[in-house]
């Protein structure tokens, strides 16, 4: 085993020294004559208006969230799916699928929260006060 | 490939310390091997990738560098290598610099866990597809650094939609796993293929109605990692220019466009693997058993056909996964959104529960017949879409037959 995960060991640090390489042996050969309009941020030939780092949507910020909830659930789940055959094979089938669906059940529960909360929505519509107010 | 190594050098003699340097050594050119493969079939689908679109747009493509254009990746690689590496001053430099360092290998080390034939995987580790979903998510962060440096309106809301595209289908996509998985009781994907067989019925694919449809559910959540066509959003040329990589120049841009077409195989690969029965020959029930009864050059003949099974369904899933890049359009953003969380997941929560419930009914006596009958059905379900898909293609062909040129295919 220790030698497989050196292998998985070497292919990152090989793929990021690739890059490096790649890189550096590149900017021995190819022209560098920085400055001017050239080193200005990209907006199809107009003059950048502010900065490109401004408030973004927060319902991506839920997303991530909800994915958290998710990916985290789904990590606990792939052990006990995994062992789920052995138990089969074992006899004992039936309650493994008992557990496997009383498992599943609170994460559905979950996801049907979100579901009904409105969180899975992407147009939502602006609530409160401030009617009209800037969205970006 | 511990294995190869081990019959190898077993006759050599070394000492425990050259043993270790040897060790090194092999890990370092099977690594290197694999970055070879990965770069030669990345170039190499770039150019069938533009041919292919080419054809389908009633055009040529590529055809000036090398016979019929198929040298135009390494030109393009030379041309990129050799240009200016211009970094705009409003960029956080080093996040800026950093993005490319996580995406290559990140892309790259999916590669590892890959069985490309019989006991030709270059880590053969227990938790294979565990692994490649967790180490693909490094391309995320990656895409999300590039996105948010660049300090560029286009680069933030395509990094911003290239993350929470790739979370999101993260899910169906596991689930869709899982389904395979609960089948299998493994995560090792040596084993995976073992539990699969050669002929289609033996494929996971065809096991039950609910593994037919987790193929789907995995298929579209893998193109959506991949940010593929028609999951292109974070890159859609009309309205987003090039997405996170509109600050990117030179070698920097070509890391990020290499690991995308690297994926394409990864992406062919896993769903061989999974779904497809990888490298199992048909008509071949134990290949282990197989190999161990050959020749040792016979099995060297068995090892590169069960390599030649894995070449020949990938490929023609790379060939599929163009043809959908050209075909379909793309998605909006709210669609995209909607079809992963309110279709995807749901169906990937009863696909996973009826798998399971499918392994727990018996398989003794008359239930026997309930599950290879299942199997035959679904097989010929299969095959009739396939049947009906290329009787459409062919119909639609001979419909336009003086309006599309069949000459100069290539």
């Amino acid at each position: 085993m220790l030698f497989e995960f050196s292998m998985v060991f070497m292919f990152l640090a090989l793929g990021a020294a690739f890059v490096l390489i790649a890189l550096g042996l590149g900017a021995l050969i190819r022209p560098r004559r920085m400055g001017g309009v050239r080193n200005e941020t990209y907006e199809c030939g107009e003059e950048p208006i502010g900065q490109g780092w401004y408030n973004f949507n927060p319902r991506f910020y839920m997303l991530a969230l909800v994915f958290l909830i998710f990916d985290v659930e789904l990590v606990v789940t792939f052990p006990v799916i995994t062992v789920m055959r052995q138990w089969v094979e074992q006899g004992r089938g039936w309650m493994a699928l008992i557990e496997v669906v009383l498992f599943l059940a609170i994460l559905v529960a979950g996801f049907a929260f979100l579901w009904n909360r409105g969180d899975l929505e992407w147009i939502k519509k602006l609530e409160g006060p401030e009617e009209g107010g800037s969205r970006t | 490939m511990k294995y190869l190594f081990d019959s190898l050098t077993a006759n050599w003699n070394l000492s425990p310390w050259m043993t270790t340097l040897a060790l090194v050594l092999w890990v370092v050119v099977i690594t290197a091997g694999v970055l070879v493969f990965m770069a030669t079939f990345a170039g190499f689908t770039s150019w069938v990738e533009r041919r292919i679109a080419g054809r389908m747009q009633s055009r040529i493509g590529p055809n000036r560098v090398g016979p019929f254009g198929g040298l135009q990746w390494l030109a393009d690689g030379l041309k990129c290598f050799l240009k200016e590496d211009v970094i705009p001053k409003a960029t956080d430099p080093v996040l800026f610099r950093l993005a490319p360092y996580l995406v290559f290998p990140g892309g790259f080390a999916a590669f590892a866990a890959l069985p490309f034939g019989y006991g030709i995987a270059a880590s053969n580790i227990d938790i294979g597809i565990f692994y490649i979903t967790a180490i693909t998510s490094l391309v995320v962060i990656g895409i999300l650094m590039a996105g948010w440096s660049s300090n560029n309106k286009w680069s933030l809301i395509g990094g911003v939609r290239s993350a929470a595209q790739i979370i999101s289908y993260e899910i169906p996509g596991g689930l869709a796993i899982l389904t395979v998985v609960v089948l299998a009781g493994t995560l090792n994907m040596h084993e995976l293929v073992v539990a699969q067989g050669g002929w289609p019925w033996h494929w996971f694919i065809f096991r039950n109605p609910f593994t037919f449809v987790a193929f789907f559910i995995f298929f579209a959540s893998i193109l959506a990692e991949g940010n593929r066509t028609p999951f292109d959003l974070p890159e859609a040329e009309s309205e987003l220019v090039a997405g996170y990589l509109t600050e990117y120049t030179g070698m920097r841009f070509l890391f990020f466009l290499f690991t995308e077409w690297a994926n394409v195989w990864v992406i062919s690969a896993l769903l061989t693997t999974l779904f497809l029965g990888g490298w199992q020959i048909p008509g071949i029930t134990d290949l282990g058993a197989t190999i161990a009864a050959a020749t040792s050059l016979g099995k060297w003949f068995w090892v590169l056909l069960s390599v030649a099974m894995f070449f020949i369904k990938t490929s023609a899933l790379v060939f599929l996964v163009i043809q959908i890049r050209w075909t379909l359009p793309r998605l909006r953003v709210d669609q995209l959104m909607i079809m992963c969380w309110k279709y995807l997941v749901p169906m990937g929560f009863v696909t996973l529960l009826g798998s399971a419930i499918f392994l727990v009914l018996p398989r003794e006596g008359a239930w026997a017949w309930f599950h290879l009958s299942v199997q035959g059905i679904m097989t010929l379900i299969g095959f009739a879409i396939v049947a009906g898909l290329i009787g459409r293609a062919w119909y639609n062909i001979h419909a336009l037959k003086d309006r599309i040129s069949l000459e100069n295919w290539l």
